[in-house]
């Protein structure tokens, strides 16, 4: 059986997803050979691939200018994409900015105190969006994993039934936020 | 209960004999068939106004709560049609506020969170409003976020109803409504309120909680609600 293709993307989120994708223990050693691992956080591939990912997790809400454009890239590469934790799924902590202007905000934060070079950084830095938006927003989801992180065995669930080829069946308790 | 007073009416197909000047809902209840619920809450009056409780009459939906059963009535309470629009009530819900949960205080005990695992909420389907509501901690002990607010009165109910204080009301309309505590000035100011937390209490949310109450550390007892009239004697 050809390995699966499978790729996680981290966006606007605290890596959470990916501790508790790690915390799946022995089962993902079980799975290593099931999947060939072509663009992660966890590896040191810099470009996303072009096309051929079977299925892409993606932590975090989608902040920044960069953000959408890596989305649109993973939907456009990936048969199947997962929305990973509340950041994706609602916006979750990093949208707790939304409201207050991002000129505002990065006076408040970078401004008053910033001592080194006298100014903000502009060049090489994603403008933010006006708002922190959940990805379903920006691009087509088709599964959703809820959870702050989400507890590990409900990632192992739905990941044990995207590699077999079935609809992950997260239901009930499954689908707590928080 | 006289034999003229009992009627029939069937859910789901099922006949169940009950007697007039109950609740579609309360009928439900008591024959053990599950209606989501929000705004409910034993012991206060009904007032229909989260729409999750929605059932099928004579092909119209309607919200049990506020439905009185009558002879020969027919309901239908879990229909594809109802599923869709009791998810497409719950996601409102969520879009019309921020719930964080990963740091609400009513994390693990909170029955919004809950309903989102009941109705099999995978998304919210609507753009989020992500609205700035103010937070009122004027109160020595307790406070609201209005940012978990899902309107559902509970809590102008019970203060009016049973502790008789009628502190909480809603104010204005459509989108801009909100809780507020007397006419519209700090909790802490509030001279109708009595400090009894039981606002606290019957909020199905992480709104209005106890001071100190730290991520999922809030647990609250709507029941007493139910409870204390009963040993009032005021069923
Ligand atoms: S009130 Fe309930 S649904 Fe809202 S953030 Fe708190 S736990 Fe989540
Ligand atoms: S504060 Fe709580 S009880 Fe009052 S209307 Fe809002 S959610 Fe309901």
């Amino acid at each position: 059986m050809s390995k699966i293709r499978l790729a996680t993307v981290w966006l606007s989120g605290c890596s959470g997803c990916h501790m508790s994708l790690l915390d799946i223990d022995e089962t993902l050693i079980e799975l290593a050979d099931r999947f060939e691992l072509c663009k992660s956080p966890l590896t040191d591939i810099k470009e996303f691939p072009e096309e051929g990912i079977d299925v892409t997790l993606i932590e975090g809400a989608v902040a920044n200018a960069e953000h959408v454009e890596i989305a649109r890239k993973a939907r456009k590469a990936s048969k199947i994409v997962v929305a990973l934790g509340d950041c994706a799924v609602t916006g979750n902590v990093p949208a707790l900015r939304n409201g207050i202007p991002p000129e505002e905000l990065i006076e408040e934060i970078y401004g008053p105190d910033v001592t080194v070079n006298g100014n903000l950084p502009h060049e090489g830095v994603p403008r933010l969006l006006a708002r922190v938006r959940p990805l379903n927003e920006v691009i087509d989801v088709d599964y959703f994993i809820h959870g702050c992180p989400p507890p590990a065995g409900v990632i192992a669930k739905a990941l044990v039934a995207l590699l077999d080829g079935r609809e992950p069946q997260l239901v009930g308790k499954d689908l707590r936020f928080g | 209960m006289r034999e003229s007073d009992v009627i029939t009416i069937k859910i789901d197909g099922r006949p169940i004999a009950t007697s007039a000047g109950k609740s579609v809902l309360q009928v439900a209840k008591e024959n053990g068939i599950r209606i989501p619920t929000l705004c409910h809450l034993d012991g206060l009056s009904d007032v229909g106004v989260c729409r999750l409780c929605l059932v099928e009459i004579g092909g119209k939906l309607v919200t049990s709560c506020t439905t009185p059963v009558a002879d020969g009535m027919e309901v239908r309470t879990d229909t594809e049609e109802i599923r869709q629009h009791r998810r497409t009530v719950l996601e409102l819900i969520f879009a019309e506020g921020n719930h964080v949960c990963a740091f609400c205080p009513s994390n693990g005990n909170c029955e919004l969170q809950d309903l989102a695992c009941e109705l099999g909420m995978e998304e919210v389907r609507v753009p989020y409003s992500y609205p700035r509501n103010r937070i009122d901690a004027t109160h020595p002990r307790f406070l609201i976020d209005r940012d978990r607010c899902v309107l559902c009165g509970r809590c102008v109910r019970v203060c009016a109803e049973v502790e008789g204080a009628h502190t909480w009301d809603f104010a204005e309309r459509g989108r801009s409504v909100r809780v507020i505590t007397d006419l519209d000035i700090d909790w802490g100011d509030a001279g109708s309120c009595t400090d009894c937390g039981k606002c606290v209490e019957v909020c199905p949310t992480g709104a209005i909680i106890r001071k100190g109450a730290a991520t999922a550390e809030m647990e609250k007892e709507p029941e007493l609600v139910a409870d204390l009239l009963e040993r009032r004697g005021d069923v």
